[in-house]
């Protein structure tokens, strides 16, 4: 029997995953630093959930569950997922968004490697249209907030939906940058005096810019380690950038700068841990250079005439929709052909 | 702007700009070399065995024709089978000795199966023949091809091609640069390497004569930068050869595939569809470069090889090892395995296989024998789905989409995986090397080549039944035309026979009547004999006509057929009405019974004995060819009367069978398949 190559080196998917996973710990730090230690109960709450649901389905379908689960991938996706909801979202929310994430959005695809569309946005999508008003409800940044929240009272609020007594909603959350950069436009302000209010911070959102910024360290050591390739956040960062350039050069009074759109929203964790989901996007390199620009020229349509203040997860579902359509136009020459 | 475009397409193939003298190929992989265990000690001459087993199938193409039989002595260097067409080499005894068997063995084969092997008793006397050196200046190159031919040299890298069809007879090869294959990529093997360090002298001397054979100016030697000493010997030989050059390739695999190899030193990329020669390259590998020095300076044919022996034995080295030597034997001269050892591949770890037993003598393609544990290569955990991480991708040398062909083959969608250029892959095995999920990635394109194949074959096969079965319902249609003739001929005699004693009733008028009434019944009725009873002979004449005239208009109506059979569905022919048509002069032929005469009788009796004579004859050679046809192993058929369209036609379909025959036969006969 000719089983060649008898010798292998490459890292297993788990380790892949696993190499994810840290690279996302200096964004989830950053997030504890700034909104507090809810967002671990979230975290951990979408971990739960997906690895039950995953366990169940795999066990419905009759595959092996200790293999499967052992990949890891069902934790990156609760991970995505909880870091892209806002901090104190309620548990039944978290679960629904996983349960539909790990779910609809893979097993029933035939799991692992079948799903075509990002499971994290699939189910952040779906909870954003079913639930605006919650999706939308961001806490204001501890520095920021008339009232701070301690841990205990996140707990509460997450699992009771209850604030301490005498603190109004009001006082604890408050618009995102993307969000009030809108309505605020809408009421004719102009931009530069909008960044002015005190919830934009140096580059983005006050505070958000760390979480950001945390987000990019982790995507550099995801580069560094071979895990991602240049191509994705590249061409993701470098379309958002031109987008804003080109329609801040025009007119700077009604079009916010191309730092403040890296730096706000879910740029960063868009353009390095969630485009660069392999099973959902393109594998050559011309296809992933086309994938990226496109999520980053749909993300910045979306942020500035569409109807969310931030425009990833819906970037990033159509854009796997072209997937198979931008594989198959970007073949590259194979050695010894010439070009067709 | 196409060089902006140029710059960034290569950026975004992760090429850099080509300044440097070597021109990186895409992908590759970087296993750990492993070479060192077996480069510690030089090259040692393995003793002459007990027993010598010399399987004939040790190269590309046919197997040679045993020269011998059992219980002949032979002796160092002769000729036990010759090459047997052109696609052949010959194979020697590796020392004197006597014939002891000629029968299956076990080969070093993955397949495992028994092949005709000759087996040889050394006498340990090792007598070499009449040698005979071949001053190859001074002999024309048609001579020293042929030389080759019987020299028994092929390709020692592993493709063991024979090398004597890599030199043109007729002198005008067009190559103007010779490749010498000097990287040895795989991990483990170092018999080139230790070739190189030990004989870089006789090394160059044969490429002098290669590449006087091919009458290539250029010479270039490509080795692996991970092999300092041999670089360093063959650069110092390299130097008593005008126009050659070492260059040295950063070690990656597979950079030893000629098409990279000629890649990195040349900076060309041979067509997918095209050889090396096509565009003037041509690759030797070091050590068939060396066998042919020996072949011509001293005659000696080839007898032997280096073969690297390593992994888990006690003292790994290379062996000059006489082929045919039982694997055991070498195994003990290096000092025996180590504990573990659970079987053993040939070749390198990336594309070796495992060997059916023990019991395998090495052949000229045993380039290295590695010692197996769980330990060294552990058998692959089981494989997880893909993730479409596209690594397969970025090590695939040829840069093809692995993926897109794993899930092409795995859904037995040949078809796409073809379109995707499934034939492109050279099955170096990068691609599962890197694979995540530890996909046996390659065992997919194998498959699903090996499933292209036999389906082509399969079609290629129906395509001949059917057109066999095209020309069959012709033939069955002719057949019964001629039928329908004899028939109506021999009616017409007998109405003739009948005739004469009958009475003479019918006046002129009424014959002529019914005769042109007749003949303006049908078109057939025309040329068919309408008035042949009054003279027979005549009769015979236009009976003859007719003949022809019916078979003209069965092959037109075959040939119909056919162009309809391509457009839809082969219908069943309407013959029944054609048949009837031409039956109908038969019962026309009342009309001229009428004015027979004793002698028109004995005519009539005449022209019937020579038509029972006639179709006798006809009878005896259809029986006569049929029997000859039997002999010669082809279908009967009728093609005596044939026109010269359907004996072109037959003779069309028989060199298309010929032709499957043929490759179904090299098929066959080649191990790879």
């Amino acid at each position: 029997m000719n089983r060649s190559p008898y010798i292998t080196n490459a890292p297993t998917v788990s380790i892949i995953m696993l190499k994810v996973l840290l690279a996302l710990i200096p964004g989830i730090f950053a997030y504890v630093w700034i909104y507090g230690g809810g967002i671990l109960v979230t975290i951990s709450l979408a971990t739960i959930t997906a690895l039950v649901s995953e366990a169940a389905l795999l066990k419905l379908r009759q595959r092996p569950i200790r293999p499967y689960l052992s990949d890891l991938s069902a934790v990156v996706t609760a991970w995505l997922l909880a870091l892209a909801l806002p901090p104190l979202a309620p548990w039944w929310l978290v679960v629904v968004g996983t349960f539909f994430a790990i779910v609809i959005a893979k097993q029933l695809y035939g799991g692992l490697g079948y799903n075509p569309f990002n499971p994290a946005m699939v189910g952040y999508a779906v909870l954003l249209i079913s639930f605006p008003i919650i999706m939308t409800k961001w806490p204001a940044p501890l520095v920021l907030a008339q009232t701070k929240l301690g841990f205990m009272d996140q707990l509460q609020f997450i699992f009771g939906n209850a604030l301490p007594a005498n603190v109004k909603m009001d006082a604890v959350t408050s618009a995102t940058p993307l969000d009030y950069l809108k309505t605020q436009l809408m009421l004719k302000h102009e931009v530069h005096g909008i960044t002015q209010a005190p919830i934009f911070g140096t580059w983005g959102a006050k505070g958000g810019e760390l979480v950001t910024a945390a987000y990019l360290l982790g995507g550099l050591y995801l580069l560094q380690q071979r895990i991602i390739s240049w191509h994705l956040p590249t061409a993701f960062l470098g379309a958002l950038a031109a987008m804003s350039l080109i329609f801040y050069t025009l007119n700077p009074a009604h079009f916010a700068d191309p730092l403040f759109h890296l730096m706000s929203g879910a740029s960063m964790l868009c353009a390095f841990f969630i485009i660069t989901d392999p099973i959902s996007g393109p594998t050559t390199p011309r296809g992933k250079l086309y994938f990226a620009a496109g999520v980053g020229i749909l993300t910045y349509l979306i942020r500035v005439y569409g109807g969310y203040p931030d425009g990833v997860a819906f970037a990033v579902l159509l854009m796997n929709m072209c997937v198979s359509l931008i594989d198959a136009h970007t073949q590259p020459r194979v050695f010894g052909h010439t070009k067709n | 702007m196409n060089s902006i475009i140029q710059f960034a397409s290569r950026l975004i193939r992760g090429q850099t700009a080509d300044t440097d003298a070597v021109h990186k190929f895409h992908g590759g992989v970087h296993p750990d070399g492993q070479k060192q265990q077996s480069t510690s000690a030089p090259i040692k001459k393995l003793a002459i065995p007990e027993r010598l087993v010399l399987p004939l199938r040790q190269h590309v193409g046919y197997i040679p024709k045993i020269k011998v039989q059992v219980g002949e002595r032979v002796l160092k260097g002769q000729m036990l089978a010759e090459a047997e067409g052109t696609l052949s080499a010959a194979i020697h005894a590796p020392t004197s000795g006597t014939v002891a068997a000629i029968g299956e063995e076990i080969i070093p084969h993955p397949s495992g199966l028994p092949d005709m092997c000759i087996t040889l008793t050394p006498d340990g006397l090792d007598e070499w023949t009449t040698l005979h050196p071949v001053d190859w200046r001074n002999t024309d190159k048609k001579t020293l091809v042929a030389n080759l031919r019987s020299s028994g040299i092929v390709g020692l890298g592993g493709a063991t091609f024979p090398t004597h069809i890599k030199v043109r007879a007729d002198g005008r090869s067009g190559i103007h640069t010779l490749v010498i294959n000097a990287a040895e990529c795989e991990p483990y093997i170092t018999c080139d390497d230790m070739l190189m360090r030990e004989r870089a002298d006789e090394i160059v001397k044969g490429m002098e004569i290669v590449k006087f054979l091919l009458g290539a100016e250029n010479c270039i030697v490509g080795i692996e930068d991970n092999k300092p000493e041999a670089t360093a010997a063959m650069a110092e030989a390299c130097k008593a050869l005008p126009g050659t050059s070492v260059k040295v390739v950063p070690t990656l695999y597979p950079s030893g595939d000629a098409r990279r190899l000629i890649h990195l030193v040349l900076g060309m990329e041979i067509p997918h569809d095209k050889r090396s020669t096509d565009v003037g390259v041509q690759v030797f590998n070091v050590a068939t470069v060396l066998a042919i020095y020996r072949y011509f300076a001293y005659g000696e044919p080839a007898v032997d090889r280096i073969v690297t022996i390593t992994g888990s034995v006690n003292s790994p080295r290379n062996f000059e090892v006489l082929f045919g030597t039982p694997l055991q034997t070498l195994i003990d001269a290096a000092d025996g395995t180590k504990p573990g050892t659970t079987h053993f591949i040939m070749g390198g770890p990336m594309m070796g296989f495992d060997l059916p037993t023990i019991d395998v003598p090495i052949t000229k393609a045993a380039n290295c024998i590695i010692a197996a544990t769980p330990d060294l290569f552990a058998p692959p955990p089981p494989a997880m789905p893909c993730i479409r991480c596209a690594r397969c991708a970025d090590a695939c040398p040829v840069n093809l989409q692995p993926q897109e062909l794993y899930w092409f083959s795995k859904s037995d969608n040949f078809e796409k995986a073809r379109d995707y250029n499934l034939f492109d892959c050279i099955e170096c095995g990068c691609c599962t090397y890197v694979c995540p999920s530890n996909i046996p990635l390659v065992q997919y394109y194998r498959y699903a080549k090996s499933e292209i194949i036999a389906a082509d074959k399969a079609k290629e096969a129906a395509d001949l039944a059917r057109e066999r079965n095209e020309f069959r319902l012709a033939r069955i249609e002719r057949e019964k035309l001629e039928r329908a003739q004899k028939h109506a001929e021999r009616a017409a005699a007998g109405k003739a026979d009948s005739a004469k004693t009958a009475d003479a009733v019918k006046t002129d008028a009424v014959k002529t009547e019914s005769a042109t009434a007749e003949s303006a019944k049908t078109e057939q009725a025309k040329t068919a004999p309408a008035k042949p009873a009054t003279e027979t002979p005549a009769a015979t004449a236009s009976a003859d006509d007719a003949k022809k005239a019916a078979i003209a208009a069965a092959i037109e109506r075959a040939k119909a057929l056919k162009a309809a059979a391509q457009s839809a569905e082969p219908q069943k022919k309407p013959a029944t009405a054609d048949t009837a048509g031409s039956s109908q002069p038969a019962q026309a032929e009342p009309a001229h019974a009428a004015e027979q005469t004793e002698a028109d009788q004995a005519k009539a009796d005449q022209a019937k004995k020579d038509k029972q004579a006639l179709i006798a004859a006809a009878i005896e050679r259809a029986k006569a060819q049929k029997l000859a046809a039997a002999q010669a192993g082809i279908a009967p058929r009728n093609v005596e009367d044939a026109s010269p369209a359907v004996k072109a036609e037959i003779s069309e379909i028989d060199a298309i069978r010929e032709k499957a025959r043929q490759a179904a036969k090299a098929q066959d006969s080649d191990p790879e398949a």
